[in-house]
């Protein structure tokens, strides 16, 4: 019974076709690699030790996964109700600002200033998603355009209060840093503590490991595509929310209301994206800067829930091999002098590819049909 | 007094002229029924090409046409996903967003030794200012109209060349018919396929020129911020402009005037900042679309992917 279950999993037609897109991606990339004179599989194999080499390697990968699969998240929720969620990017920002500000401002025990960062990040960003949803529901705006009116204006918003009084940091181009009280980071004090200090000298391994600012974010992260997951399968919000993705008209006709759900879903995939913009800030950079352009993560976030196939755990697979791929790409650059933009190439093509599942099965059946004969 | 407005007008005009191309190429495009939010990566790398032709040749115009041909290769790109494949439109943009910086990225740092930044064009290989000499000096045409690049002019006149072929000759009936109701066009015997690859690659190399009416006019480089979202403000003024060029037109003036004042107050030690003064045009799109525009109206067949071999 449950090997069935397994084999079903693996001939299913998505995962097939997601399998020959990321090989499809690699083997462009390959292309493009030795059109411009490098050696393809010494970058491949390059990236590889460089993203499992070592423990500190793996981390890292984590640490840069961790953002992408959750944005990847929010997507996929918008996704699932049928809405294009390109705000992911603002939302984050949002989650972001709040997170610095509450972290800086407030001074609480760590046991509860926590949490109240992530719920104030996720409920700010959520209402900032929650904006498109709205304007989509009661005056027919096209969610397209008003996220990304509303990426721009968190964009400035972020960089009018890095530079207000208060809170940017004097001297520099970024805010104050939150309160070590609101940081995941693990160890983050006691690291760089003289006891702290011998402890990690005697573990080679641990200090290895702990040279990264490892962080509790990834546990977010899986505890939201749980969560996520749940919602959308198991609850009867998840049903209405895909029922409206699947037919709008019959959704409505089948009393679900139609603007609720779009205004629920924004929400919901708004917290996420902000929850991200929070892990970041209080895992990792523990304050906000100018912005010159647009981070990326929204954006990065849609090719991770559509290599995921729109769904909460392959969001989580799909954003640790974009964090794989970002992180050890960056080490074919020094290693061998090949641009780390073939990244980004072969991303592209991989959403290419899952874009056009009809040629894929055309390739199939051609291969098949070989076999046959 | 009268010179700030020309000057103000000047700018706005400048400041709109990418997004006046890549909006027209989204006009194009989505009027044939194939949605092309990859215009933004389409601008990428014709502002890349723009740029690093320029600066090889040191003539402008051929690194215009440059620029357009750059484009029209991922607007063919599309096409084959879009027309060929009865691709997710979406995602295939999606994709193109990505292919674009990340091509435009990788052949820089292989032309430029490693650089991710292109070298400056000589200011006298630039596009160059044909009117400047047709109005005296200092007068309000020469700020207004005469001191401006070749690519303002152009893009003007591309707006008038697209809204009389889409509304005045039988090839724009056709394209907009194929965006409408695909079916019914092809029983009249109209070839869909052709006349959506047409218009998705046309999109390209008018988003190729923007591109390039970036890295060509306003700066003389090409860098990894240089586009950040053009595209994506023309692909919301093609749509805020409801998927005509003229109403395009204005979005993108919209556009470029807001940036025009911003640029302009920034001249003065103005009290608000200029971080709120950049959200004003993003806020005014937005009240603008709930109180006046109201609810969008796109091709029939927009974003649906024809099929002949279909029964319906």
């Amino acid at each position: 019974m449950n090997k069935r279950k397994i084999y079903n999993f693996f001939s299913n037609k998505v995962f097939l076709f997601t399998l020959i897109s990321i090989l499809a991606g690699l083997i462009i990339g390959a292309v493009i690699l030795l059109f411009a004179g490098f050696n393809p599989l010494r970058a491949y194999a390059i990236i590889i030790s460089g993203v499992l080499g070592r423990f500190k390697y793996i981390s890292y990968t984590i640490i840069k996964a961790t953002p992408l699969i959750l944005t990847g998240l929010s997507i996929t929720f918008a996704f699932r109700t049928g809405l294009f969620n390109i705000g992911a990017e603002g939302q984050f920002i949002i989650g972001a600002i709040t997170a610095t500000a509450v972290g800086y401002f407030l001074h609480l025990p760590a046991i509860i200033h926590i949490p109240v960062v992530i719920i104030s990040a996720t409920i700010a960003a959520g209402l900032w998603g929650g904006i498109a949803g709205f304007l989509k529901a009661k005056f027919g705006v096209h969610e397209v355009i008003s996220t990304i009116m509303l990426n721009w204006i968190a964009l400035y918003f972020q960089n009018y209060l890095v530079y207000m009084d208060g809170f940017q940091k004097p001297g520099g181009e970024t805010s104050y840093s939150i309160q070590p009280t609101a940081s995941i980071k693990l160890f983050g004090e006691w690291k760089l503590s003289d006891a702290g200090f011998a402890w990690f000298n005697s573990n080679p391994f641990l200090r290895d490991l702990f040279k990264t600012p490892v962080n509790f974010g990834f546990l977010f992260a899986i505890v939201a595509a749980v969560i996520v997951w749940y919602i959308l399968k198991h609850t009867t919000l998840g049903y209405k929310l895909r029922a409206v993705g699947f037919n709008k008209n019959a959704a409505e006709y089948g009393g679900i209301n139609v603007s609720k759900s779009m205004i629920i879903s924004m929400t919901i995939a708004g917290g996420l994206a902000g929850l991200a913009g929070a892990v970041q800030v209080m895992g990792v950079t523990h304050n906000v800067s100018l912005l010159a352009a647009m981070e990326g993560f929204g954006f990065d976030g849609i090719a991770v829930a559509l290599i995921g196939n729109c769904t909460a755990i392959g969001s989580v697979f799909a954003g640790l091999l974009f964090g794989a791929l970002k992180y050890g790409g960056t080490k074919i650059q020094p290693a061998m002098g090949a641009p780390s933009e073939i990244i980004n190439i072969v991303i592209g093509t991989i959403v290419f590819f899952i874009a056009i599942p009809r040629m894929i099965s055309l390739l199939i059946k051609r291969f098949s049909k070989k076999d046959r004969l | 007094m009268i010179d700030n407005v020309a000057l103000i007008l000047g700018t706005t005009l400048m400041y709109s002229t990418p997004l006046i191309f890549t909006a027209m190429g989204g006009v194009i495009s989505e009027n044939s029924g194939v949605i092309n939010i990859g215009l933004e990566g389409m601008m990428v790398i014709g502002a890349f090409t723009g740029a690093t032709i320029g600066y090889f040749t040191g003539n402008p115009w051929i690194a215009f046409i440059g620029a357009g041909f750059a484009g029209a290769i991922f607007g063919l790109l599309h096409a084959i996903a879009c027309v060929s494949f009865g691709a997710n439109q979406v995602v295939s943009g999606i994709a193109i967003n990505f292919l674009g910086p990340g091509l435009a990225l990788f052949l820089s740092r292989i032309f430029f030794d490693g650089a991710t930044m292109t070298l400056s064009i000589n200011l006298d290989n630039k596009m160059p200012r044909p009117l400047s000499g047709v109005f005296s000096q200092d007068s309000f045409m020469y700020y207004f109209l005469g001191n401006r690049y070749a690519t303002v002019y152009i893009a003007l006149i591309l707006v008038f060349l697209l809204w009389y072929v889409l509304y005045k000759t039988k090839l724009g009936l056709r394209i907009r018919a194929v965006g409408e109701h695909p079916t019914a066009a092809d029983t009249l015997g109209i070839d869909v396929y052709k006349i959506r690859y047409l218009s998705v690659i046309f999109s390209g190399v008018f988003a190729g020129f923007g591109g390039a009416a970036l890295s060509l006019a306003i700066v003389s480089n090409f860098r990894p911020t240089l586009v950040s979202g053009h595209g994506f403000i023309a692909l919301a003024a093609m749509i805020f402009g409801k998927w005509k060029p003229q109403g395009a037109l204005l979005a993108c003036l919209l556009f470029g005037g807001a940036q025009g004042i911003t640029v302009f107050l920034g001249q003065y030690d103005f009290k608000v900042s200029s971080q709120i003064l950049s959200m004003i045009p993003y806020v005014l799109t937005m009240v603008i679309l709930v109180g006046f525009v109201g609810r969008a109206s796109a091709p029939a067949a927009d974003g649906i992917p024809y099929d002949k071999e279909q029964k319906y």
